[in-house]
């Protein structure tokens, strides 16, 4: 189960967190209660040109410690505060939610075409990897990951904790999480976010062992074991180190069927071959919907098999992705269009320029 | 004298409104109108009787499941799953639907005016006089049919192209009925297509006038229209792949 729902403004008006919060409540049947998160893009204007870590501290003591040292290892806090919260009865906190404001030192990646990317990859791993209390749950320029783990951690208990209603942006994605391994751990629900790229997702991947050894071998740690983390570095790997446009890289993780592809024009049929030999691990099977997003698009894809929904609402500026038609509804009761694509058609928009 | 009663679901939960329309049911209404409705599942589930009920709004998952009797209409959209399980009665939408519409459906009818997503139709089954039946006015998705055992299935296409693949895999009992050709390579293993008899017409226009009526269609185009009958290659599609003797 779970449910997913995404909204992008084309034109990069802004919405405040109130009505991602409406739509994603009203797929509550899809959760368990025990994990719920929100992540927006443009929602830190005054610090737009820092890289934003949300971090989940376990003390704010001695891990934060941690943190402070290996940042000012790779560049310079320009500023750091807890996270607004507002305690909900029912949800227990067990983490200190921090954010830094961070500029990394481009020397330290030299040859790299995304030098600051790379310092901020590589600090996420090492926070993320190391027995320190710490997780780096969201790193990019002007977004943010909220999100919780454990009991009554409702798509609303989550939104009122972290005040959602408070921050604007202009690209949301949201996710409501039927919790089927280690529901207690708050930096396990989605989304999962690396600088640009966030991910929520739907569905269990039965090729979660191959494609993490996979990406391992490109230096990313995976320490959630989730999929979504997985997803998440998979499209990072693909689109910004390897240049793929992200249809190409979605056509990678979920590729036709060989049948189909033996039915293609010739062209068609060789593009679709070589990315299936260059990319086969990375292939996902099972049943998965994701969308994912950076700060110039949003994009949904579904596994081959369709084994789980995707609905996707357009309306004047606005695209919507979601599970279902009464997320999309309840925030645009007079959406213009609904559609349900078929599989492995990637639904992308993109905002202008 | 006819007795209706009006819901409003704005904001309710599917638990209370569905035991507000079980609740007036059972207090004799005839005809149920609930407005507002958004997403609230399981609407119409179990119900016996011969009420009409009127869902304005996006009905959710679930819509009538294991329903024996009453009349369900939707003006607008369903989830996935309406009809599922369902014993008798009909569900008429008149927008489209998501997946798996007519799930293990076990007889009655469920109409759909626009599309239905993938898997409609799965395990659809029949029984002695117990026979389902599915019409769908617009488009299926891939893997229609799957699995069935039994029932009518009907797709029209009125609205453009059918993208329908893997037709009718593992099918093992009953008819997928499409409008125009089907191409063999649309077809899964385990399914056939046959000629579609006069016999077979005369059978199945009832249903087809019966689906025109209730959505102000035209009925002699659909009705005399060419069609694809797509039935079971035999009985046991799998024997050979699950079973070793």
């Amino acid at each position: 189960m779970c449910g997913i729902f995404g909204v992008m403004d084309k034109r990069r008006q802004m919405m405040d967190g109130s009505g991602i919060r409406e739509a994603l409540s009203t797929m509550n049947e899809r959760g368990s209660g025990e994990g719920a998160g929100y992540v927006a893009y443009g929602i830190y204007p005054d610090y737009r040109d820092c890289y934003a870590l949300h971090v989940f501290l376990d003390n704010p003591c001695e891990s934060k410690g941690i943190v402070d040292a290996t940042l000012e290892q790779w560049g310079t806090i320009e500023h750091d505060e807890a996270i607004p919260t507002c305690d909900q009865p029912g949800l227990r906190a067990n983490c200190t939610p921090w954010r830094y404001f961070f500029k990394p030192d481009a020397s330290l990646a030299p040859g790299s075409a995304t030098p600051e990317k790379d310092v901020v990859t590589n600090l996420v791993m090492q926070i993320n990897a190391g027995a320190n209390g710490a997780e780096v749950v969201s790193s990019g320029k002007n977004v943010g990951v909220f999100k919780s783990g454990g009991a009554g951690s409702w798509p609303e208990a989550v939104a009122d904790y972290y005040r959602i209603q408070d921050y604007e942006g202009y690209l949301w994605l949201a996710h409501n999480r039927y919790a089927t391994s280690s529901p207690e751990l708050w930096e396990r629900p989605d989304p999962f976010n690396l600088h640009d790229w966030s991910v929520v997702e739907n569905g269990k991947t039965t090729t979660y062992g191959t494609n993490r050894r996979y990406i391992e071998s490109f230096g990313y740690n995976c320490t959630t074991s989730t999929d979504s983390e997985v997803i998440a570095y998979a499209i990072d790997l693909m689109v910004r180190r390897h240049g793929l446009d992200i249809d190409l890289a979605v056509r990678a993780l979920a590729p036709p069927y060989w049948e189909e592809i033996d039915q293609m024009p010739e062209a068609e049929q060789k593009l679709n071959r070589a990315l299936r030999f260059a990319y086969g691990s990375a292939a996902m099977n099972g049943p998965f919907t994701v969308v994912a997003a950076n700060p110039d698009m949003m994009v949904g894809f579904t596994d081959r098999g369709k084994l789980r929904p995707m609905v996707v609402g357009e309306c004047a500026d606005r695209l919507y992705i979601a599970s279902e038609e009464s997320a999309i509804r309840a925030m645009e009761p007079d959406v213009e269009s609904i559609t349900r694509p078929a599989a492995g058609e990637p639904v992308i928009g993109r905002v202008a320029p | 004298m006819t007795k209706q009663v009006t819901i409003d679901a704005k904001g309710v939960h599917y638990t209370p409104l569905n035991q507000q329309i079980r609740k007036a049911l059972e207090d004799g209404a005839d005809e149920v109108v609930v407005n507002n409705v958004l997403g609230q599942r399981f609407i119409g589930d179990g119900l016996h009787g011969d009420a009409t009920i009127r869902v304005n709004g996006v009905a959710g998952g679930d819509l009538a499941m294991f329903m024996s009797g009453p009349t369900i209409i939707v003006h607008g959209n369903a989830e996935h799953a309406p009809g599922n399980t369902m014993d008798s009665g009909k569900v008429v939408i008149h927008g489209s639907a998501g997946d798996a519409v007519a799930h293990s459906m076990r007889g009655g009818k469920v109409f759909v005016r626009g599309d239905i997503g993938y898997r409609g139709g799965i395990h659809m089954k029949q029984y002695e006089t117990q026979r389902p039946i599915l019409v769908v006015g617009g488009s299926a998705q891939t893997f229609l049919g799957e699995y069935m055992a039994g029932g009518l299935l009907v797709v029209l296409g009125l609205d453009g192209v059918m993208k329908a693949r893997e037709i009718g895999s593992g099918i093992h009992g009953g008819e997928i009925v499409i409008r125009g050709d089907v191409d063999d390579a649309c077809l899964a293993a385990g399914a056939k297509k046959v000629p579609l008899t006069d016999e077979d017409r005369t059978r199945i226009a009832p249903v087809l006038r019966e689906f025109a009526d209730d959505f102000g269609l035209d009925p002699e185009p659909i009705v005399n229209a060419n069609y694809t009958r797509i039935v079971p290659a035999s009985a046991r599609p799998f024997a050979g792949k699950y079973t070793w003797e």
